[in-house]
């Protein structure tokens, strides 16, 4: 089979001469096409959508615009321009030149992280297959594709690395990453969050906004790590990974902006009368973001780790951001952690997923601060928060214990009562799900949820984003 | 790629060799008669191969025994009418003391363990030559014989004990060394003089051990003499033995010229052999060269080119390869093996081999590979063999593949392009192991079915995916995938701990039952070399330390 790389694989890995990733990808990618015809976007393969795709790691390459079938999409293979003489920034080989290869002895555990990274990717398009049949407007229709033709893509990027690095162990795990799928109970994805599917499109922004920006800051860890190869992929994908924040940050805002409308209009903050109107209160949208944020949370693992350790000390995995940082090594650094038992002090390796939480719980404050902005403008005497992340864990010291969002340990029987009032109940899930009927006319909005205050890329928001005929 | 933490750091330097001859001995006496060879060990106390010791009372060091290895050999190819070897003692009323307790007390952990090895294959190999060729061994034990003097007299045949009321026979180790007898002397006296357990266990504590007549009536001996007698004896003894070997009667024998050997900071350049060291990622590559196009097929061509003759070379090179590597190059964890040459010549040389395989010198040569493999299935280190375009891994050679740990063979997209590599009938019980199987045998231990399927592949060339199939390597990338694929399963096999793999290794290798070297080599030498890093035995107060200063050692009772 000959195929023209450069023009069907857009890369910038030099793909067109590289026989072993060719052999590799001639006989991957036809797997990966079927699999997104099985378990990508149901029911739009036929439609042309207006995507962005990258053909370049430069500022115009990297966003080009156009309308294409997905299907067609031309899911590159990327890496972030190469530093020169970049050392390794943290850990016991901290100074040293990074490796263009996975040294021998580190092979599994690169291999292991870089499988679970890429098991999130295709998890997540499985997740949300079928939004798009319930979508509020052709804008976001277009927003839930471009987050699933990227989310493909990441997996491409992590298949690059196992292909390129990992030999034929890296060509099974590959295959194995297309064989497991969200769900299913023989073969469900890697980690649990990702087996549950997100059926409406609160939780889906909810997703986007609380667990891509787990991926995130995974990414962000990874970016900083010694293979030279992992780090460069990691940091291109961090640059689209920006846009499926964007869009959890302003559709949560826009579904509140939606429910402030409803309540100035009729003065009122109660549930039932704003869910009356076909918008969603203020406390189903806490109890949502309660939810979201604390599975998520879990995603960074236990607050002690030896495999964080691990993966800091091996030069694996830094710290977000590990420059900001003033102590690279660590290896006497402590950390206070607080258990049911008492604070306690942890060597800084082992605390290494806490650290990383810390810094994620901040970034997810930044939201939410706009967001009650909105509420105050709008007069209410409302706030939303992030509940504690000592609440519903299920994962670390805290987990099964009877806390409250504000990280009260309260009684099992209390806990039990009020856990309806703290995340989404069936009778919630039920009306949300009501609210999910399909509108596709060009600049039109479902009922709950407000329109973004711009198109893409300069489009208006009445823009044709999805043909559907 | 090596990750490096912390600098690598030097030992001592001294670059022990193997080479010597019988005029250079300084230890040793050899002595040819017709039929009888008599080795007379007159260890001079100052030539100890190490400061720091005097090798008092013939007792022996790494140096005494390079210098009896070395005689064996001669006797072997020099000496092939020589159909009986006597062990003796030039010294009055001594036979030998065992090996140096001043030595071991001062070497360090692996020098100890590096010496019982080789000593273990020297004596292993004089039962080897016994069995197989017909070469016997006469302990004349003419004076007190302890510890290691007795172990070097238990490789022999038969052991004849003078009875002069105060020589003894003992194995003091533990009640005054707080160690093992480390050459198979606790293995020997149960499994090979049928010692009963009982009996033997006073023997081994005791220090002052017993003499001859209980000696004799425990078994520990097979017959004694006065010493008006001695003399008589040996020779009735050596009489007997002569009848009972299978070796020439009067033939010229082939001489053990010394070997070409060169070596460099890139590593040990030999003739059919090339050992690259790469010290930052531990490992050493040993190339061999195959035989080349115009190979002796004549016995008279054959023993004209003697010690030339590429099959004894290669043993030779290999065998110094090997014991150069394990003694000065301990970091070195990874030997990986490969050749270069035509598969057809190896086959050439493995047809002549046993087409004249009933001839003396052939026989010998046959002997010396058949050793120096055993060696290389006892030798700690990991073992990979790589087979690619260029390698000659058939028959002979195709028993380092069966030796190896791991094994890997390039295979090209189209066939005709990739290695090959081929059985030959000596793999399939000339080069026995250890365990008295030969390593395809090993290989498939209780799978009738796939012996049977290897053995019709004999004479056949083999295509990496047949080679696959049939379980005779262990992995087949292809040219994509080989590099990476080699590179990091030797990266990652450094990084592990040497001493886990050594005991991996050491474990999997030999399956199947027990045989007595398989007990000296596996059971012997683990708990051996576990006593030996124990404080009870080098600790500060502990026996081995502690040994001629008067004081008494200070252990630690708890059992475990």
């Amino acid at each position: 089979m000959s195929i023209n790389y450069s023009e069907k694989i857009p890369n910038n890995v030099n793909l067109a001469s590289d026989r072993k990733l060719q052999r590799a990808l001639e006989h991957w990618q036809p797997h990966f096409l079927k699999w997104w015809e099985d378990q990508g976007p149901s029911d739009f393969a036929a439609n042309d959508v207006y995507l962005r795709t990258a053909v370049g790691v430069d500022s115009q390459g990297w966003a080009s615009y156009g309308h294409v079938k997905m299907p067609d999409y031309r899911w590159g293979i990327f890496l972030a321009d190469q530093i020169p003489d970049r050392k390794i920034g943290f850990g016991d080989y901290y100074g040293q030149p990074v490796w263009q290869q996975v040294p021998g002895e580190l092979r599994s555990q690169f291999r292991r992280i870089i499988v679970t990274q890429g098991d999130t990717e295709p998890a997540s398009v499985e997740q949300q297959r079928l939004l798009g049949l319930t979508c509020p407007s052709l804008y976001d229709l277009r927003n839930l594709f471009q987050v699933n033709v990227e989310e493909g893509r990441h997996l491409w990027a992590m298949v690059y690395l196992l292909h390129c690095y990992f030999g034929r162990d890296g060509r099974e795990e590959a295959e194995e990453l297309l064989a497991r799928h969200s769900g299913d109970s023989d073969n469900p994805r890697i980690l649990g969050t990702f087996n549950e599917p997100i059926s409406d499109w609160l939780s889906f922004f909810m997703f986007t906004y609380f667990t891509d920006r787990d991926g995130k800051f995974q990414l962000k860890s990874l970016a900083e790590s010694g293979f030279d190869p992992l780090a460069r992929t990691c940091r291109f994908m961090l640059t689209e990974e920006a846009h499926h924040m964007f869009v959890g940050e302003t559709g949560i805002g826009r579904v509140i902006k939606r429910s402030l409308e409803v309540m100035k209009e009729l003065s009122t903050d109660d549930p039932a009368t704003i869910r009356s109107q076909g918008a969603i209160d203020l406390q189903t949208i806490q109890r949502y973001m309660n939810f979201w944020f604390t599975s998520s949370l879990d995603l960074f693992g236990s607050e002690v780790s030896s495999n964080a350790a691990s993966s800091f000390a091996t030069g694996i995995k830094g710290r977000p951001d590990e420059e900001k940082y003033d102590d690279h090594i660590c290896s006497d650094a402590t950390f206070e952690i607080e258990t049911p038992d008492g604070t306690e002090n942890v060597g800084m390796r082992n605390a290494m997923n806490e650290v990383m939480r810390d810094s994620y719980i901040q970034d997810c404050g930044i939201g939410l601060k706009r967001w009650n902005m909105l509420i105050k403008r709008a007069g209410f005497d409302i706030e939303l928060y992030l509940p504690s992340s000592k609440f519903r864990r299920s994962i670390g010291s805290w987990v099964g214990l009877p806390v409250d969002p504000h990280g009260n340990l309260i009684d099992q029987a209390t806990y039990d009562k009020k856990l309806s009032d703290w995340i989404p109940t069936e009778s919630d899930r039920v009306f949300v799900t009501s609210l999910m009927q399909k509108v596709t006319a060009p600049g039109k909005m479902a009922g709950w949820i407000a329109p973004p205050d711009r198109g893409i890329n300069n489009n208006a928001v009445d823009y044709e984003y999805v043909r559907l005929n | 790629m090596k990750l490096e933490t912390v600098g690598a750091k030097e030992e001592d330097s001294v670059r022990i060799n193997y080479d010597t001859s019988p005029e250079q001995y300084v230890h040793w006496k050899l002595q040819v008669d017709g039929p009888v060879a008599t080795l007379s060990m007159d260890v001079n106390e100052d030539r100890g191969l190490k400061p720091g010791y005097k090798l008092k009372l013939n007792s022996y060091d790494l140096g005494v025994d390079i210098e009896l290895y070395d005689a064996i050999n001669r006797i072997r190819f020099e000496h092939p009418s020589v159909k009986c070897v006597v062990i003796t003692s030039a010294k009055e009323r001594m036979f030998c003391s065992g090996a140096n307790i001043y030595m071991l007390g001062q070497s360090s952990h692996p020098w100890k363990v590096n010496f019982c090895k080789f000593t273990n294959e020297t004596r292993n190999g004089m039962e080897d030559s016994s069995r197989h060729d017909g070469l016997k061994f006469l302990a004349a034990i003419n004076g007190t014989v302890a510890g290691g003097g007795y172990e070097l007299a238990l490789a022999c045949d038969e052991l004849l004990m003078i009875d002069d009321r105060s020589s003894s026979v003992s194995l003091p180790e533990v009640p005054l060394l707080g160690v093992l007898p480390g050459t198979g002397g606790l293995t020997r006296v149960i499994d090979k003089r049928k010692v009963r357990r009982d009996l033997a266990d006073v023997f081994c504590a005791t220090t002052e051990g017993v003499r001859a007549e209980k000696a004799l009536t425990w078994g520990l001996v097979d017959d004694i003499a006065k010493p008006q007698q001695f003399p008589d004896a040996v020779e009735r003894r050596t009489n007997g033995l002569i009848q009972s070997s299978s070796r020439p009667s009067s033939e010229k024998g082939v001489m053990l010229s010394p070997l070409i050997r060169t070596i460099d900071a890139q590593g040990i350049h030999y003739e059919t052999i090339d050992v690259e060291i790469n010290r930052s990622e531990r490992n050493a590559r040993i190339c061999i060269s195959g035989p080349s196009d115009s190979n002796s097929n004549s016995l008279e061509e054959i023993i004209k080119e003697g010690a030339n003759w590429w099959p004894l070379k290669f043993a030779r090179e290999l065998d110094d390869a090997i014991l150069q590597l394990r003694t000065n190059e301990i970091d070195l964890g990874t030997w990986i093996f490969e050749s270069k040459g035509n598969i057809q010549n190896v086959l050439d040389i493995d047809n002549a081999l046993q087409k004249f395989e009933s001839h003396w010198f052939v026989k010998e040569t046959i002997g010396f590979i058949r050793r120096t493999l055993a060696r290389l299935d006892v030798t700690s280190r990991t073992l990979i063999t790589l087979i690619n375009e260029e390698s000659c891994f058939g028959g002979t050679l195709f028993e380092i593949v069966l030796a190896a740990d791991r094994s890997y063979m390039l295979m090209n997209e189209e066939d005709e392009h990739s290695p090959t590599i081929v059985l030959s009938s000596l793999n399939v019980g000339h080069y026995p192991m250890v365990n008295h199987m030969s390593r395809l045998h090993n290989r498939f231990f209780g799978k009738d079915k796939e012996i049977a399927d290897s053995l019709a592949l004999v004479g056949k060339l083999l295509s990496p995916q047949v080679a696959l199939d049939a379980g005779l390597i262990t992995f087949a990338p292809d040219d994509i995938d080989w590099e990476d694929e080699v590179r990091i399963a030797i990266e990652e096999r450094a990084s592990l701990s040497p001493d886990a793999l050594t005991g991996m290794e050491a474990s999997l290798r030999f399956s199947g039952p027990e045989t007595m070297e398989t007990r000296i080599f596996g059971r012997l030498s683990a708990w051996q070399n576990w006593i030996f890093i124990r404080p009870n035995a080098v600790g500060e107060e502990g026996a081995l330390k502690v040994f001629g200063t008067g004081s008494k050692p200070n252990f630690n009772w708890q059992r475990v």
